[in-house]
């Protein structure tokens, strides 16, 4: 039993149901490769061999059996350190399971430790987390994206079979495009949120990242449905996501918006997107040229939104119930001001700061209302669009993987790697990244596909079929 | 939209009960700075008549759920990670002066 760790999760579940592998084997495979590895990649936070070990030895019947998954460290995991990668929450052991940890746990899934992250999910880069940067399997002086950085690193470098990340503005989509792997944000909704650390709790979204599209659909069947424990979790069923993995977009309607090929998007990104885009109208998809026109909004709305809600979300880090708690504070505020000042790193700071003013007294108008709006006409755009095409095909991020430390002092350089992923959350929409190219230097090029609410399987249909038809998601880094 | 000063940053960070030094306060009004000036950007549009999205889905309503008695988590696990204790209660310095 060799190279174990390289496989799918349904190449695993073949193997497993022929009975030529056990979950046993896979799991020591996973965690031989990690340990080899992993001292460059520096994806995982914490490694949970002992657990892990005890359910391989005695998986439940589902359609995860045996099967590795590596957490993002802002998902609960009952009794198992959860920390957002963030010092104010070292130590701390969740009461309880997330949603979606229970719902793997109840598939026979396999957790395998938790992945690193920006801190509290706040970078495009992994690099704001306070274990230190994750490095691109691709090119270890680049980083991963972010902030899903350690799961997308290590389902690319094979130290894991499955992981899930969050999506608050991009969170999962950049990180799977720059480290050459799939990577989907599910419709608002679709998958519970109970359990995760909040960011932004309008925007927020956990998803899969997997090596291929047909493991993509089968990790979201699973985690999907409704909970009563976050009441923004929707009430629909959940379909048979392998219905979609059909080879055929013929007739499929594909919308192209002129304003996400503009200035500021990499050249050798935007001829691996319009290659894609043709291999797409080669395999009978029709293409439709649309505009979506407050594009250029997005990242501003984002910026007002996303730290609003996150310094309303973080005031809970007090020293109070968990967590951090400063030395000998003078009395109750202290505690409170040298709780917050020692364990939130600078990047938690900024946002905190950002959003407590857009949300302050005199304020509040001009820029939280303001960006509400703002989003009213983003997501109008996209309603707009869906009458005259099925689903849109971007780029996912205009640029691969940059140097680690080339934007950590530049927040909105920053910022704007994210701008081709945040209208899908503003608006609520399902969005995937697919491997669709490699820049000369040998980096990772992403295809964005987005999909009215709830039509991930519009998605899947035309993910799949662009990935059959192409051979980017079979290389893999030389490590 | 107006300009962030080093002494809205100390008043922010007051709200925020976060405490920064000189350097970091002149770093963040730079950089806030910076942000507010690329964020002013949406005031380009008119959004007069626009109405708030603070939600994405129009499907959802407030929801309530059965005032049903469920169980509920263990004192234990909940005091689990509490930084200080005192019986079953989270311990926190005095709030009322006369100490």
């Amino acid at each position: 039993m060799e190279r174990l760790h390289s496989l799918t999760a349904h190449e695993l579940r073949a193997l497993m149901s022929k009975k030529s592998a056990r979950p046993s084997d896979i799991l020591k495979d996973v965690f031989d490769r990690a340990d080899s590895v992993d001292g460059r990649v520096k994806a995982f936070v914490r490694a949970a061999k002992d657990s892990a070990r005890s359910s391989a030895a005695n998986v439940k019947e589902g359609r995860l059996s045996g099967i590795p998954v590596l957490l993002k460290d802002n998902i609960c995991v009952r009794g198992e350190e959860t920390t957002c990668a963030s010092k104010i929450l070292k130590g701390f052991k969740p009461p309880y399971d997330a949603t979606v940890t229970k719902k793997l746990k109840e598939a026979g899934a396999v957790l395998i430790g938790k992945a690193n992250m920006d801190e509290f999910a706040f970078g495009s880069s992994c690099e704001t987390s306070c274990y230190g940067a994750t490095r691109n399997p691709w090119d270890l002086d680049r980083i991963p994206g972010g902030s899903s950085g350690g799961s997308a690193a290590a389902v690319a470098a094979d130290e894991t079979i499955l992981a899930l990340g969050s999506d608050t503005g991009g969170s999962i989509r950049q990180p799977a495009a720059l480290c050459g792997v799939v990577g989907l944000k599910p419709t608002y909704g679709r998958v519970s949120r109970y359990g995760l650390i909040a960011f932004a709790s309008s925007l927020d979204q956990i998803g899969p990242i997997t090596k291929d599209v047909e493991d993509a659909a089968l990790l979201l069947g699973v985690i999907s449905g409704y909970d009563e424990m976050d009441s923004t979790s929707v009430d629909i069923p959940v379909p048979d996501y392998s219905r979609s993995l059909v080879r055929d977009v013929k007739g499929l309607r594909i919308g192209v918006p002129k304003e996400y090929f503009v200035k500021g998007l990499d050249r050798e990104v935007e001829l691996a997107v319009k290659e894609s885009i043709n291999v797409l109208k080669a395999l009978g998809a029709s293409i439709v040229d649309i505009s979506l026109p407050h594009t250029d909004y997005a990242v501003s709305t984002y910026y007002i939104i996303g730290p609003a809600e996150a310094s309303s979300n973080l005031a809970r880090f007090d020293g109070v119930q968990y967590g951090l708690r400063s030395e000998s504070p003078e009395d109750l505020i202290d505690m409170y001001t040298g709780t917050r000042s020692e364990g939130f790193g600078s990047e938690a700071k900024r946002r905190i700061l950002l959003g407590t003013y857009c949300l302050s007294a005199g304020y509040y108008d001009a820029y939280y209302l303001k960006a509400l709006k703002v989003r009213t006409k983003i997501k109008e755009d996209f309603d707009k669009a869906f009458k005259s095409c099925d689903c849109v095909v971007t780029p996912t991020s205009p640029t691969p993987a940059f140097r680690i430390g080339e934007r950590t002092s530049d927040p909105i350089a920053m910022y704007l790697s994210d701008i081709y992923t945040i209208p899908a959350n503003l608006a609520g929409l399902p969005a995937i990244s697919v491997p669709c190219g490699f820049s000369s230097a040998g980096l990772p090029i992403g295809l964005q596909i987005m999909a009215k609410p709830f039509d991930e399987e519009t998605i899947f249909r035309a993910a799949y079929t662009f990935e059959q038809s192409t051979a980017h998601h079979k290389r893999r880094p030389k490590l | 939209m107006s300009t962030i000063d080093r002494g809205a940053v100390k008043h922010v960070a007051l709200l925020s009960r976060l405490a920064l030094d000189d350097a970091q306060i002149a770093s963040y009004s730079g950089q806030l700075e910076g942000i507010l000036s690329y964020i002013s950007k949406l005031n380009e549009l008119d959004t007069k008549d626009t109405p708030p999205t603070s939600h994405a889905l129009s499907t959802l309503k407030n929801v309530f759920r059965k005032d049903a008695v469920k169980p509920s988590l263990e004192v234990e696990d909940v005091l689990l990670n509490a930084p200080s204790r005192e019986g079953d209660f989270f311990k926190v310095p005095n709030v009322i002066e006369g100490k």
